[in-house]
């Protein structure tokens, strides 16, 4: 995998200097095979599979209040169907809920927004009418960008966004 | 109901959704009462988190059938994680209460215990009248989880709607605090 510009490892490396053991997930295709699995089997993470979307935001808020960190891993579309949890409990509730979402068919290097996709393109307007920070992620280069954003969420008490622009491998 | 609950509290993290939150903040102040839910259908799903963040301490959640409705799936997920420490019971008056009193879909018709049992929970009671939950509750906090009770309610006394302090970050925080000293 040496020449892929997006590893898995280099997220997950990210996850534990942040300090995050827990980590709630419903599987995206974006992210399921390479780094999904892979959390699922070290053990330093405990990874919490939901039903539906908007039971991780909760779960998460759950979480934060016994005093833990942790990420939520979904894929867009979940995104768009939990909307309204993100609203009221995330952004009004003021958790730090930190969600890691894979954009499904984005094509690499392509901002989201000019992406042919169109559940791809609305994301990051969505985003930022909510007023929840993002961060994109598509090379190993960026992934720093991860552990910074869930520090900033957890001190900020505020969601945060991680979008997966190419599947990690 | 909640009274009859409240006199056997010790320390137990307690989450009410809409109604029960709104009469639990009234009759039993309480640092360790987490109304903070956000959103309905959530409460069973904060509970969650909870219960797998603080494994030593009991969370008890008030749930309403309306509610659990919207989250269905959560009873499979907190089967899945099996923590020990989770006492769900659902407060079955077969409407939404909130929301003008409008009958939930298959109203009486459904045995919200069978859904919770066939998903996999390890203990499930269903409790009838007053008595009966006054005589099973020191079984039902001792039992290991999840634990699934259902409560037949009727509409009691009603308490001053006050969405704003239920979802207040100050209390929250003020949770947060008292649950990490706990």
């Amino acid at each position: 995998m040496a020449d892929y510009p997006l590893t898995a490892e280099s997220i997950k490396n990210q996850f534990k200097r942040a300090g995050i053991h827990f980590v709630v997930a419903l599987p995206d295709r974006v992210t399921s095979h390479y780094l999904l699995k892979g959390l699922i089997n070290d053990p330093e993470f405990k990874v919490v599979q939901v039903c539906k979307e908007d039971e991780g935001v909760s779960i998460c808020s759950g979480l934060y209040a016994a005093g833990h960190k942790s990420v939520f891993m979904m894929q867009y579309t979940g995104f768009l169907d939990s909307i309204n949890a993100i609203r009221g409990v995330a952004v009004e509730g003021h958790f730090p809920v930190c969600m890691v979402v894979g954009l499904l068919g984005k094509e690499p290097d392509v901002a989201p927004t000019q992406s042919k996709k169109y559940g791809v393109k609305i994301i990051e307007p969505i985003l930022d009418v909510m007023g929840i920070e993002r961060y994109l992620i598509e090379r190993d280069a960026d992934t720093a960008q991860i552990g910074s954003a869930i520090d900033k969420s957890f001190k900020n008490s505020s969601p945060s966004a991680i979008l997966i622009g190419r599947e990690p491998r | 109901m909640l009274k009859a609950f409240v006199r056997r509290r010790k320390d137990e993290i307690v989450v009410a959704v809409y109604m029960a939150a709104q009469e639990l903040t009234h009759i039993a102040p309480n640092d360790l009462n987490y109304t903070f839910i956000g959103a309905m259908g959530q409460g069973s799903s904060h509970a969650l988190g909870l219960a797998l963040g603080r494994p030593d301490k009991k969370i008890v959640v008030f749930d309403g059938d309306g509610s659990l409705l919207m989250n269905l799936g959560s009873l499979v997920t907190i089967a899945n994680q099996a923590p020990k420490n989770y006492v769900h019971c659902l407060c079955e008056n077969g409407c939404y209460e909130t929301n003008g009193s409008v009958p939930i879909p298959r109203v009486g018709q459904i045995r919200f215990a069978e859904l919770a049992k066939t998903a996999g929970y390890k203990k499930i009671y269903e409790i009838a009248d007053l008595g009966e939950w006054e005589r099973e509750l020191p079984n039902i906090l001792e039992d290991e989880g999840p634990v699934f009770v259902t409560l037949k309610v009727e509409p009691g006394e009603t308490y001053p709607e006050n969405f704003p302090r239920l979802y207040n970050v100050e209390y929250r925080e003020k949770f947060r605090q008292t649950l990490a000293k706990s």
